[in-house]
């Protein structure tokens, strides 16, 4: 622990992590955190699930929609949150301008869960394009004559999918939630930054957020540090659950 | 496909079109954003269609200074972008491949141990590390240079392990050919080595150019003068004087030009960015 003006430091053992540990706000942005990755993974996931599948069954055109899907991948987050907060402004949105015309009242500023909300569409739109791309070489790769096969048999596309692409995808599935987790944890930074700092209050502060406010912002260098270590062991082990995949490969 | 049916054909379409164009909302926003006036856009609900403005806002945003709230220019943020971005790709490319090099190809002692070491310590994010990396930085004096903007960045695990993964496939043939016709270790790696791995150096320059060039947390923290912010954080500092103090039109036309370097690099080089993506990640 540093004084003010860094003259002295003190050696405090594990007071930091004590602390940290029985700190309410710090278990608060702990849960916000899981619940904002949960979001983001599970979203992400979805919807690009569901355009790589169609976009797989079509020819037409496909290089076009291919395209226009991985532009937010090279959008800074930093842009891809001042582009949503532009949408969504309380006073200027477009996007909150036809809302209230439908009677629905948006305001990230004052309410939690819109701004968690908000976040996590622009979390997760930066990141379709990344899942997309995964998607689209997964289902690329699965033979054709299996598919034919199931067709002889009678099943229809829905069946086909259901039974046949979606098990196959498995692997691809399940190292893009590793990523998106992984995302949602450390690569959101800036997209929280420029969309709402944090708040209101702490409800949007996920724990990469609260490291630089603790320690840039209200100079805690200990307690920022602390934290630090906390989600190092976080990325530890997503690592090493990453790495044990790449050497299995995930079997259904 | 396996079947013919124009309906589920026509449905395919439409959810793409549909994706496409929540994709594409924001960025079409921000375009239309950038073509009108500040006082047009400030009305709600803001038009639709693109305005008349669209030269005088790029201009003003490219070399006006008045207005942002910073004494620097765009164009000089752009620059900033560029030098730190190529630095840190080029950086990366050759750190990888010399360390991949030596991991595959030659015995020394501890030699596991530092494939772990690289491995736990660069898969942490710089978000992870910033005190310690900060703390470092500072000390060395290089805040505020582009040395310490690109350095702390430049080294890659996942590079590193892509580049690992390619020469494990590298025949033995190769390099005993190498040897019996009288080539020395870094002679093969420049003959030999460095030729065969162009699809994945192509690949990993289009990743890590929009990495680099997407940075946002570590200059933050570490420029402190203005002549040395890249353009992302220029954007950032716009947007300081709160809703109603900000030009819409001017940010948006910023961060239009501030998206297509790392736009067009990934459209032009899209066949190998897919490949390489998709390989580097398995």
């Amino acid at each position: 622990m540093e004084d003010a003006f860094g003259l002295s430091t003190e050696w405090v053992g594990l007071d930091n992590f004590r602390n940290l540990l029985s700190d309410g706000t710090y278990l608060v942005s702990f849960q916000r955190t899981a619940l904002f990755s949960v979001l983001v993974a599970g979203i992400g996931i979805a919807v690009s699930l569901v355009l790589a599948i169609f976009a797989d069954r079509i020819i037409r055109f496909a290089m076009v929609y291919k395209t226009l899907l991985i532009v937010p991948y090279a959008v800074a987050p930093v842009i891809a949150g001042v582009l949503w907060v532009f949408m969504f402004s309380p006073s200027i949105g477009v996007v909150t301008h036809y809302l209230g015309k439908l009677g629905y009242d948006w305001n990230h500023l004052m309410n939690d869960n819109q701004a968690m909300a908000l976040v996590v569409i622009a979390s997760v739109w930066k990141q379709i394009s990344y899942n997309f791309l995964f998607f689209l070489a997964g289902l690329q790769s699965i033979p054709k004559a299996l598919i034919e096969a199931a067709s002889i048999d009678g099943a229809g596309p829905w069946r086909r999918f259901w039974n046949i692409q979606l098990p196959l995808l498995s692997p691809t599935t399940f190292f893009l939630l590793v990523i998106n987790i992984v995302y949602a944890f450390f690569d959101t930074f800036g997209i929280i930054d420029a969309a709402t700092q944090g708040g209101p209050g702490q409800s949007t502060s996920i724990l990469v957020y609260k490291v630089y406010q603790d320690g840039f912002k209200a100079l805690d260098l200990g307690g920022s540090a602390a934290q630090s270590v906390i989600l190092m062991c976080i990325v530890v082990v997503l690592t090493v659950i990453q790495f044990r995949y790449v050497e299995k490969k995930v079997q259904y | 496909m396996v079947d013919r049916n124009p309906w589920l054909n026509i449905f395919s379409h439409a959810v793409l079109i549909i994706g496409v164009a929540i994709v594409a909302f924001p960025l079409y926003l921000a375009f239309v954003a950038s073509t009108h006036t500040a006082d047009a856009i400030v009305q709600s609900p803001m038009p639709l269609l693109p305005g008349m403005h669209m030269w005088e806002n790029y201009k003003e945003a490219l070399l006006g200074s008045g207005k942002l709230g910073s004494n620097t220019n765009v164009v000089h943020m752009m620059w900033v972008s560029f030098v730190v971005a190529m630095i840190i790709t080029v950086g990366k490319i050759a750190i990888s491949l010399l360390s991949a090099f030596a991991i595959v190809y030659f015995r020394f002692p501890f030699k596991m141990f530092c494939f772990w070491a690289i491995f736990l310590t660069l898969m942490l994010p710089v978000e992870v590390r910033i005190l310690p990396t900060y703390k470092v930085v500072a000390d060395l004096g290089l805040l505020n240079s582009y040395a310490g903007l690109s350095l702390p960045l430049i080294a890659s695990a996942t590079a590193t392990f892509l580049f690992r993964q390619f020469f494990l496939t590298v025949p033995d043939e190769l390099v005993e050919a190498a040897r019996i016709d009288g080539a020395g270790a870094m002679r093969f790696f420049k003959d030999i080595l460095v030729p065969l791995s162009k699809t994945s150096i192509a690949a990993l320059f289009v990743i890590q150019f929009i990495y680099g060039w997407n940075q946002y947390l570590w200059p933050l923290l570490m420029t402190t003068s203005e002549d040395m912010y890249p353009v992302v954080i220029g954007i950032k500092r716009m947007l300081a004087g709160g809703e109603a103090a900000v030009d819409w039109n001017i940010v948006m036309a910023t961060a239009i030009v501030a998206m297509l370097p790392p736009t067009a690099v990934v459209m032009l080089m899209q066949k190998w960015f897919v490949k390489g993506l998709v390989d580097t990640e398995k």
